[in-house]
């Protein structure tokens, strides 16, 4: 065992602590060269990461840096400057320790590079940038070890892989780093395991004690919830009485919409006056640290928010986390849950609070499992290609490189681990030329090899280019929305929803209703307005799509006798589903047929989740399309899609035959948005469209073009092309989720219950009230504009004789 | 052919849906804003490699309108090219279906201003040229009879999907949307291009068919709720 130094121990002994088991085991391993800690939140978790690097440090004898912190957060890596202070000013220890993110001054950048301090905290953005500086290896050649907080949030997306790869660079830079990993609960440490070590390194997992059971149960109110819909409006007076009964409740939702109308509700019954904040990631900054600053001053008794404050940002002493609507995933519930008593030994409290029937059922199953403490994830596919083509030139702005030598270096990134050296020749090139097959670039390549056999970059000027489009996060085009002639900024919404806004719409913003005025400058301009509802109740916001192994959990439970568990409400409610038609089943598919308001409906029970079931849509619409059974528009959820149309389906499994739901995505995906906005992502990402440019933005817009554009024409012109592969690849497992629907066709075997009603049964009957139904496109839409401009010429007395 | 046939300045003109526009009794054909090796620019300047693949398929889309309407005369109404070292690089192949295009034709270079010069790939280049009474110039004037590119207008209607370039016309002056592969677009209700025209505008959205549609915003329906935009 490793003892602590004396300064420590008394240290320690001052404050009446004793070092946790899971602190003192990664100071005995602090030699390995990676380690993941695995902790609930409040667990002492960042000391453990540190404390073998303030040990190292102790007797001031090395020199620059020595300890490097990358978290998720700008504002996590602030607070635990703040949380590192203590420790180290109480001890007197000479360490000097700085923060570097996007918020730095230039100035202090500058000197951090030429007289780094011991502990640098960063986020994986600002890191990728250091490492593409021409004096990185000086800047980290000292460097022992590395600390990634929060490392559960980053693997699952591409900021992860980015930060591996540039860790990978840093291990050539430092041979001697040691890596330490920080998570959260999750299903499967040893793939976060393998994702952090340098390949084949080995990477002991330290499981912290998880501390007690969360108190954890659906809360039962008087009201029943609704058939459908998202907002948990029903249950507000019991969650006011609930706030009122404790100290902090913060109130997650599952989109920024959901949780603005609920604030907005909350209010309207909040006669107490009690303080209640709101919080999440469309709201302007300066509103946010606002709301953050009141939270850990202990003035608000309650925030309403979304995943924005998911990560172990510590807000002080919040004893209740309410879960408004199904968590959809079980793994985030049991993380969310963690916010709650940050007390080591004192259990967790949370509520579900389903926001419909069928919410009910999703919110027990996920109850069962936190129980069982059977986590849920899908396993993560192989480090992405878009991501190491910018690796690539982040590594060519830092000087000439050799293809063997970083090809070597990628594949010890546990990710990139299995990489071949085709896929890898081929993100060079495309770095190169633009890996065109039918024309190249010969003489405006973007890295040119040197006698020598080094890649470098064409043009040195280009590394400013590249350094200002370095990052993964996908910034979805966004307005800022500002009050008329002010300059005060209210948060943003996406452009998509902007483009539908007419003058006059109302719609909630910030807890407030706002009426839209227009568009000035790129800004969103609106007036205070006196309505009690708003107009338009939705902008978009990520839609989680429910578990597979919580929609497997479902399935089971429709096949229990009865359900005990359950409401009565909604026991019975189940009951009249089995008596008129049927509850779907894991190894079948459920398929009803009815007719309804004039209308055919037929409604597919896949339970593949909302993504995928939204691609069946699509690609079921198509295929009764071109078999003329003349579809009108569907709606999918995350356990059905329902079609309406002129003629009945008569023969679902046809439509449902693996074959035809294959060549039917292989033809559809090409000309599809989702298809385009996934290109889009990636494109930036790979560097083949900027983001960023040196130039202030040009007034007018006609100097540049839509990546759509370049899109069709890779599609017509270069269908193998290295961006087209990426967008398949990456579209399958994102927003298409063809995996999903190849799970649930692997699931049922092509085994369908049709059942023909004269009603609409129970279980579909919410699909009637779910919102975000599409119309069938097909050539309609050049006949709608045709219509609709024939009558308008006629209107204004332009029409054609 | 789905065009959008109007009386301009007494004559007979037809916005085809490609973007191009067709005067039958003159036997003319013009095309504004080809925007011919913008990626070549791109790549020179910045470093960003997109698909080369524009000029080809800028260079098939005039093959087919050149095809349907035989003309006498071609017109490129400037910002023909990027810039004139994007017309110097020029590929073989497209040099060479250039060429082919222009044997037997009187081809006009108007000049833009990203292609301020004379270019060596035949034709001829002109400040402005005159079709009867109309006069052809890359940026609107406040002349009469006047035919203009330079602005790429754009527009659509709510709920139709994305908005598609448009010729922009009143009683004194046609602004032409650009044809080029990789050329974005001004909304045609933007001050910058609506400055130019008269109340009654009217917008002819390229696309299938070329539609028209009135310009102001006025006329305009508001969006249908709960359709999906």
């Amino acid at each position: 065992m490793t003892a602590l130094p004396d300064t420590f121990t008394a240290w320690f002994a001052k404050r009446g602590w004793h070092i946790h088991p899971h602190q003192q085991e990664m100071l005995d391993k602090k030699d390995a060269p990676a380690q993941l800690l695995i902790a609930p939140t409040g667990g002492g978790k960042t000391l453990a990461g540190f404390l073998p690097s303030l040990v190292e440090l102790e007797d001031g004898t090395h020199e620059g840096l020595h300890t490097l912190y990358v978290s998720p957060l700008k504002a996590l890596a602030a607070d635990i400057k703040r949380n590192l202070r203590t420790p180290v000013d109480e001890m007197g220890l000479p360490i000097r320790i700085e923060d570097r993110t996007g918020d730095t001054s230039y100035t202090q950048k500058r000197r951090q590079r030429a007289d780094p301090p011991h502990i640098l905290l960063t986020t994986p953005e600002s890191l990728a940038l250091l490492t593409s500086y021409e004096d990185a290896p000086r800047m980290f050649k000292g460097l022992q070890r590395v600390i990634v907080d929060e490392i559960h949030a980053l693997a699952e997306s591409k900021r992860g892989d980015q930060l591996m790869l540039a860790l990978g660079r840093l291990q050539t830079l430092a041979p001697g780093l040691r890596r330490v990993g920080l998570s959260a609960t999750v299903e499967d440490p040893a793939a976060i395991a393998h994702e952090l070590a340098a390949h084949p390194d080995p990477c002991p997992i330290i499981q912290a004690d998880p501390g007690p059971d969360p108190d954890i149960s659906m809360l039962v109110t008087d009201e029943k919830p609704p058939w459908s819909g998202g907002g948990g409006k029903y249950a507000i007076p019991a969650v006011l009485e609930q706030v009122k009964q404790h100290k902090t409740t913060l109130i997650f939702h599952n989109t920024r919409a959901q949780a603005e109308i609920f604030f907005h509700n909350l209010w309207l019954e909040n006669t107490d006056d009690l303080p209640i904040g709101i919080h999440h990631g469309s709201l302007d900054r300066s509103q946010r640290e606002k709301v953050e600053g009141a939270m850990v001053a202990g003035h608000l008794r309650a925030i309403v928010c979304t995943g924005s404050l998911d990560l172990g940002i510590d807000w002080g002493d919040v004893d209740l986390v309410i879960q408004v609507g199904a968590p959809k995933n079980v793994k985030r519930l049991v993380q969310r849950i963690g916010r709650a008593n940050h007390r080591y030994n004192a259990p967790s409290k949370a509520l579900l609070v389903p926001a419909n029937r069928f919410e009910v059922v999703e919110c027990v199953a996920a109850l069962e499992a936190a129980k069982d403490n059977d986590l849920d994830g899908d396993p993560k596919g192989p480090g992405p290609r878009d991501v190491l083509c910018q690796h690539i030139l982040i590594t060519a702005c830092a000087g000439p490189f050799d293809a063997d030598t970083l090809y070597a270096e990628v594949t010890r990134v546990g990710a990139y681990s299995a990489l071949s050296r085709a896929d890898f020749d081929a993100c060079l090139d495309f770095c190169a030329t633009g890996g065109y097959a039918l024309r190249a670039y010969d003489k405006w390549k973007r890295l040119l090899q040197t006698a020598d056999g080094m890649w470098q970059l064409r043009d040195p000027r280009a590394a400013q280019r590249i350094r200002m489009n370095i990052g993964t996060i996908q910034d979805i085009d966004t307005l800022k929305v500002k009050w008329k002639g002010s300059f005060k900024a209210l948060g943003e919404v996406e452009e998509a929803f902007a483009a539908t806004l007419t003058p006059g719409d109302t719609f909630l913003i910030g807890g407030q209703i706002v009426r839209y005025d227009g568009l000035r400058e790129m800004t969103v301009e609106v007036t205070r307005d006196a309505a009690k509802e708003p107009k338009i109740a939705t902008f978009y916001g990520t839609k989680f799509a429910t578990s597979t192994q919580l929609s497997r959990r479902i399935l089971r439970m429709f096949q229990q006798d009865s359900w005990p568990q359950l409401p009565a409400h909604t026991a019975e409610w189940l009951a009249l589903q089995r008596e008129v038609s049927k509850l779907p089943e894991a190894d079948r598919t459920l398929v009803e047929s009815f007719s309804y308001d004039a209308r055919e409906h037929t409604v597919f029970y896949s339970f593949a989740g909302r993504n995928a079931q939204q691609t069946l849509g699509l690609l079921l619409t198509q295929r009764m399309e071109a078999e003329g059974l003349h579809p009108m528009g569907f709606v999918a959820t995350d356990y059905a899609t329902m079609i309406w149309g002129l003629d009945p389906v008569t023969d679902p499994a046809s439509l449902l035959s693996p074959d035809s739901l294959r060549d039917g995505v292989e033809t559809w995906l090409g000309g599809n948005a989702v298809m385009k906005r996934t290109f889009r992502a990636s494109a930036t990402i790979a560097g083949l469209i900027e983001r960023n440019l040196p130039q202030a933005r040009k007034s007018g817009r006609q100097a540049t073009f839509s990546s759509d554009i370049l899109y069709d024409t890779l599609t017509k012109y270069d269908p193998d092309h290295l961006m087209l592969q990426i967008t398949r690849e990456e579209a399958m497992r994102g927003l298409v989720d063809f995996g999903r629907v190849e799970e649930m066709l692997d699931r049922t075997k092509g085994r369908v219950d049709h059942i023909k009603l004269d009603r609409v049964t129970p279980l579909s009957a919410p699909l009637f009230l779910e919102p975000g139904r599409i119309p069938v496109a097909g050539a309609a839409q050049d006949r709608l504009l045709a219509e609709a401009a024939a009558s308008l010429m006629e209107t204004v007395g332009l029409a054609e004789s | 052919m789905n065009a959008h046939v109007f009386k301009f300045a007494g004559v007979t003109l037809h916005a085809l849906p490609s973007g191009a526009l067709h005067i039958p009794d003159h036997a003319v054909l013009c095309v504004s804003d080809l925007h011919l090796g913008k990626s070549d620019r791109i790549a020179r300047r910045s470093g960003t490699l997109i698909p080369p693949y524009e000029n080809r398929e800028t260079l098939d889309r005039l093959d087919q309108d050149i095809a349907r309407t035989d003309p006498r005369v071609v017109i490129c109404l400037g910002d023909s090219f990027d810039d004139l070292g994007a017309a110097h690089d020029l590929a073989d192949e497209n040099r060479i279906t250039l060429a082919r295009q222009q044997a037997g034709r009187t081809w006009i270079w108007i000049e833009g201003n990203h292609d301020p010069g004379p270019v060596d790939l035949g034709g001829t280049h002109r400040a402005e040229y005159a079709v009867g009474p109309v006069t052809f110039r890359h940026i609107a004037t406040s002349q009469n009879a006047e035919v203009s590119g330079h602005y790429h207008p754009k527009f659509g209607l709510p709920g139709t999907g994305r908005k598609r370039a448009c010729f922009v016309y009143d009683a004194a002056r046609l602004m032409m949307p650009a044809y080029g592969a990789y050329t974005g677009g001004l909304d045609a209700q933007h001050p910058e291009v609506a400055r130019h025209f008269a109340a009654d505008a009217v917008a002819v959205v390229t696309g299938r068919t070329a539609i028209a549609l009135p310009l102001c915003a006025a006329a305009l329906p508001k969006r249908r709720r709960g359709s999906v935009g």
